[in-house]
């Protein structure tokens, strides 16, 4: 039963092991890691015009393979990041980036994480604000008669124990 | 008390919201690529030109200033794409109403495009021969056929994806062709 159970887990947790498959296995010599490196986060975060919600590292289409060629000869050639960017940009449009760079058009998009975690943050407080201010009014807002019952309260407890102190002695 | 009422709406305000946006967002067809290059000159280049009987005479290679001086339609085509035959016809409709075609003859081996022109008719001035598909990618193509509206400055006014057939042709390519005009 334990070794089936095991087995079982096993099988179960290589369901997670493959998170990217790369349907493309394309040959390319790179001059240093680093441009091997910057070859696939590019292919990664760009885009397949012609297949919606792949990434050209995913896609199979002829046109992702040019792509990927064009993208392994400018890094080849020494274009920085930008450079390469823009190039794409100006061909297939903002379209092409996974993660769209920062303009007017796209400020909201970036902005409104930012702003949903202060507008909790500012609800939290208030509610905390809130919570603490009925909590100190609770404590502090004993009446007259409160404090006056609480009084007679204490007094009789000193009343009970010395009860009990004559109910001992009398043993 | 009513106050605390009031908060009792913040669901139905989200969903509203909500509502408003995929109502938007659904709508809109993802297909829809404006190009990169619109209303931008088409972009430079020196190709050489499909041999074929109705090219002009003593052409033999292609560079953008070529297409100044006439409204024309730009089709990206190959022999191995199946909605160009399909498109093929109405391509040959529009040339015999005095619309100018120019082909990209796009990653496509030269005999046979020459054949397919031969058999199915020639609606280009001439195609100009993008065997590894550079041209292509400075346009920004990732398929075949896409057309390119180019007005007399040379310069790219719209861009169509998929096949140029009566219904958008009538509908959207006309009335931007017919105003360029």
């Amino acid at each position: 039963m334990h070794k089936i159970l095991i087995k079982a887990f096993a099988a179960f947790s290589l369901l997670f092991t493959v998170q990217i498959s790369f349907a493309a296995i394309d040959v390319h010599e790179f001059k240093n890691e680093t441009n091997r490196q910057r070859y696939q986060s590019f292919i990664d975060e760009m885009r397949c015009p012609k297949c919606q919600n792949q990434n050209l590292s995913g896609s199979d289409s002829p046109i992702a393979m040019d792509l990927r060629n064009e993208l392994y000869l400018m890094i080849e050639a020494g274009k920085s990041d930008q450079e390469i960017v823009s190039f794409m940009v100006e061909r297939y449009g903002e379209f092409i980036l996974y993660r769209p760079r920062l303009s007017p058009a796209t400020l909201l998009l970036w902005a409104t994480p930012v702003l949903l975690l202060v507008f909790g943050a500012l609800l939290l407080l208030l509610i905390v604000r809130k919570r603490r201010r009925i909590a100190e009014e609770a404590d502090a807002g004993l009446s007259q008669q409160e404090r006056a019952r609480l009084d007679a309260l204490l007094n009789d407890k000193s009343v009970h124990s010395s009860d009990k102190n004559k109910q001992e002695k009398n043993k | 008390m009513n106050k605390q009422r009031l908060f009792l709406f913040i669901p139905l305000v989200i969903f509203a919201i909500l509502a408003v946006l995929f109502w938007r967002g659904l709508s809109l067809n993802p297909n829809d690529m404006p190009s990169a290059l619109l209303n931008k000159p088409v972009p430079v280049f020196e190709l050489p030109i499909l041999p074929a009987p109705e090219n002009p005479d003593g052409l033999v290679t292609a560079n953008p200033e070529l297409f100044k001086g006439k409204v024309s339609l730009v089709n990206v085509w190959a022999t191995w794409c199946v909605t160009c035959r399909q498109e093929h016809e109405f391509l040959n409709k529009l040339r015999s109403q005095g619309v100018t075609i120019y082909g990209i003859n796009y990653k496509d081996n030269d005999e046979d495009a020459q054949r397919w022109l031969a058999e199915l008719h020639n609606p280009y001035v001439f195609s100009i021969v993008d065997a590894d598909g550079r041209l292509g990618l400075n346009l920004g193509v990732f398929g075949a056929p896409e057309t390119y509206l180019v007005d007399k400055a040379g310069v790219i006014r719209y861009k169509h994806i998929g096949d140029v057939n009566e219904k958008n042709w009538n509908e959207t390519i006309k009335p931007i062709y017919e105003s360029l005009k």
